[in-house]
């Protein structure tokens, strides 16, 4: 079973919430990214999200845009990340290889590399699933078909923007789970979020039978506890990113102390969630 | 390959078309955004298919193009650049004669309308000669709505003049410090006000670039400069030009003085590209000449990208083709052999910005320049007796400043 819908499956069964950190590959250096990720693992994160950097992420805001740009500039490239996540996966502890990867990574990168080479060399790094935000459900055909076939899901998202009409149609070619973004606009984080999120995602679980997971502006255990009542997963992005920055010239133990004590907090929100609205609630349609 | 094949040998009566549903020119084109923006996407393709069955909306827009704009722009012979190149007669199509001095506000003032229609209070633009953010401010002065333009810093210390110009029009100009500090990252930077403004608000995307619907819309504004060209060259010569010239950063001068021609097998159509300061990496913006197919900026056309996708530095002498992606129309009219592109250099293009003050007492912008530089070669190799057209796009003012910053000569 791929390794998301065993997360999703087992989270259910237990009436949890995924918390998903999103990183950005080689920022500040891969070497940084190979300890980060094992200590976010530990710390309580249940999938994460690897950030492909790229020259031109229109979807991202200040502080990712600006984490790819420094990963590019010290010279990390997709062969050398996903290097990285092989050896992970190989010499990495129970918990690092059963925790599902996913690639954040724009079309630009996977077409220039060719469909069947990113899938293929995504598949044999560990991953699991990939997400790309430029890549619209009109133009994902193709590489839906190539990626179901090699068991790596193509999650979808649907923002504020969608018409609901558009949502149901996503929800139907998503798979693995539905990233569901919570404002219009790019990442970042953000004091207050949308009042009707909670009614739209609320919606979303009538037409569907997939994990819903909530992502942009997303940045403290405030939101992640609060949101935690209607989403399966919460993503966590920039406040990360963030953190990383801050902490670029301190020694590397420190800097992943500080972000592993950051999810950790996260995580502990998370788990504080008492109830049983979210995955597998009353909430969702009996099938 | 990694993309999609182009078709092979395209029908003659495909070449001149609408693009599909998807937005596809062939294999190219589409839209390569987030979903985020999808549904501002869908609105617009249906504002502007109402917009353009509309005789009202048709008539205003003409109405503007001719007492507001200066329409029809002239097509003039220019005798003393024929006898300089010594080849074939060169006709100049001059654009730089419209209000605000290019071909931008034949779209600005099409798009703002559509703005309008739509209900939008607010618009925003990036530019990178200024010529387009200038042409948006002008447009959204004349109709009351809000204007915001993103501007690359190095473009705003090469072109201060548009800048103060577009500042005096009420426009707030926001400088993007982000990347290489030009058109590029200046698009990056309107596409995520977009993301999180497209309720009230409208990108006017100022060449035949993004996503479906803009590159068609674009082209379609910009067409009227090619149907008068093709009139006036035949009232003038009573036959069709053999050649027409137009310089290709984006694309839309040269996409709409070529679409008109499109299906004249008889007129040659050649694109003239920033060959900069050659051929390296990083020195030039010839996309199609040396990209290869790939996505930026929302549509699948030639992008000057490395092995991973990632886009390449560019350099121009002129701010406005120092880009690195072109329009998916060209990259469609280049892979059906339609329209040939060629290279031409920073220094070939200041040359002809000179030869063109010198022998005409025309100052062309940097941009028409290498297009009046590759008219001197076609000219010379069609020979005497044969006519050719050049896009003067746009007037050269605005680089005065920074072509005598290059001979050592600064205004102050």
């Amino acid at each position: 079973m791929n390794r998301i819908d065993a997360l999703f499956t087992r989270l259910k069964a237990e009436n949890r919430r995924a918390l998903m950190p999103f990183l950005t590959a080689g920022d500040p250096d891969l070497a940084t990214t190979a300890v980060l990720i094992p200590e976010l693992v530990r710390r309580g994160a249940n999938l994460l999200e690897i950030g492909i950097p790229y020259s031109d992420p229109v979807a991202d805001g200040p502080v990712i845009a600006a984490s790819y740009h420094r990963a590019l500039v010290h010279g990390v490239r997709v062969g050398h990340i996903f290097q990285t996540l092989r050896t992970l996966r190989a010499e990495g502890d129970e918990a690092v290889r059963d925790t599902p990867l996913i690639s954040m990574v724009s079309y630009s990168i996977v077409n220039r590399m060719g469909v069947d080479r990113y899938l293929n060399d995504a598949a044999t790094a560990g991953l699991d699933g990939l997400i790309v935000p430029d890549l619209p459900v009109e133009e994902s055909a193709r590489l839906q078909e190539k990626a179901t076939r090699r068991d790596l899901k193509l999650i979808q998202l649907i923002t504020p923007t969608t018409p609901r009409a558009r949502a149901v149609e996503i929800a139907r070619l998503t798979t693995g789970f539905i990233y569901y973004v919570s404002v219009a606009g790019i990442t970042g984080e953000r004091k207050a979020l949308p009042k009707d999120l909670k009614d739209n995602v609320a919606w979303l679980r009538t037409q569907t039978d997939l994990p819903i997971c909530i992502g942009f502006g997303i940045s403290s255990p405030e939101q992640v506890h609060e949101l935690a009542s209607v989403a399966d997963g919460l993503i966590v992005g920039s406040a990360l990113v963030r953190r990383l920055a801050d902490a670029a010239n301190r020694p590397r133990a420190d800097l992943v102390k500080e972000v592993g004590d950051f999810i950790g907090s996260l995580a502990e929100a998370l788990g504080g969630v008492e109830g049983s609205q979210a995955a597998g609630s009353a909430a969702r349609p009996a099938q | 390959m990694p993309h999609p094949a182009p078709p092979e040998s395209p029908a003659p009566q495909a070449l001149r078309q609408t693009p599909d549903a998807l937005g596809r020119f062939g294999a190219f084109g589409g839209r390569f955004v987030p979903e985020t923006l999808m549904d501002a996407l869908n609105q617009l393709s249906e504002a502007y298919e109402e917009a353009k069955a509309d005789p009202e909306f048709r008539r205003e827009l003409e109405a503007y193009w001719k007492d507001y704009v200066g329409r029809p722009s002239p097509l003039y012979r220019a005798d003393r650049l024929t006898k300089f190149s010594g080849g074939a007669d060169i006709y100049l199509k001059r654009e730089d004669l419209n209000h605000t001095g290019a071909h931008k506000i034949n779209n600005a003032i099409g798009q703002v309308m559509i703005a309008r229609r739509m209900g939008k209070q607010r618009v925003i633009a990036e530019t990178g000669a200024g010529q387009h953010g200038v042409a948006t401010a002008t447009a959204c002065a004349l109709f009351g709505i809000s204007c915001t333009v993103y501007m690359g810093e190095e473009d705003i210390r090469r072109q201060k003049l548009n800048v103060f110009n577009m500042r005096t029009m009420g426009a707030t100009v926001v400088p993007v410090s982000s990347g290489s500090k030009t058109l590029r990252d200046a698009t990056n930077e309107a596409f995520r006000d977009w993301m999180g403004s497209s309720k009230e608000t409208h990108y006017t995307i100022g060449s035949v670039v993004g996503p479906h619907p803009f590159p068609m819309i674009v082209r379609d504004f910009q067409s009227v400069i090619g149907r008068e060209a093709r009139a006036q060259i035949l009232e003038k010569i009573d036959r069709l030009p053999d050649a027409v010239v137009a310089c290709v950063g984006g694309g839309s001068n040269a996409a709409g003085i070529f679409h008109p021609f499109i299906e004249d097998a008889g007129v040659e159509l050649i694109g003239a590209e920033a060959g900069g300061r050659g051929g390296k990496s990083g020195d030039h913006a010839s996309s199609l000449t040396q990209g290869k197919p790939g996505v930026l900026h929302g549509s699948f056309s030639y992008v000057l990208q490395d092995d991973d996708g990632q886009t390449q530095d560019v350099h121009s002498i002129s701010a406005g083709l120092d880009y690195p992606g072109v329009g998916p129309e060209h990259a469609y009219w280049k892979d059906a052999g339609r329209v040939r592109y060629e290279s031409v250099t920073d220094a070939e293009a200041l040359a002809a910005y000179g030869e063109s003050a010198r022998q005409e007492g025309i100052l062309p912008a940097l941009e028409s320049s290498h297009a009046i530089a590759q008219a001197f070669k076609e000219a010379r190799r069609l020979g005497p007796g044969k006519v050719l057209i050049a896009c003067l796009s746009g007037r050269g003012d605005k680089d005065a400043y920074e072509v005598a910053r290059l001979r050592g000569e600064p205004i102050q």
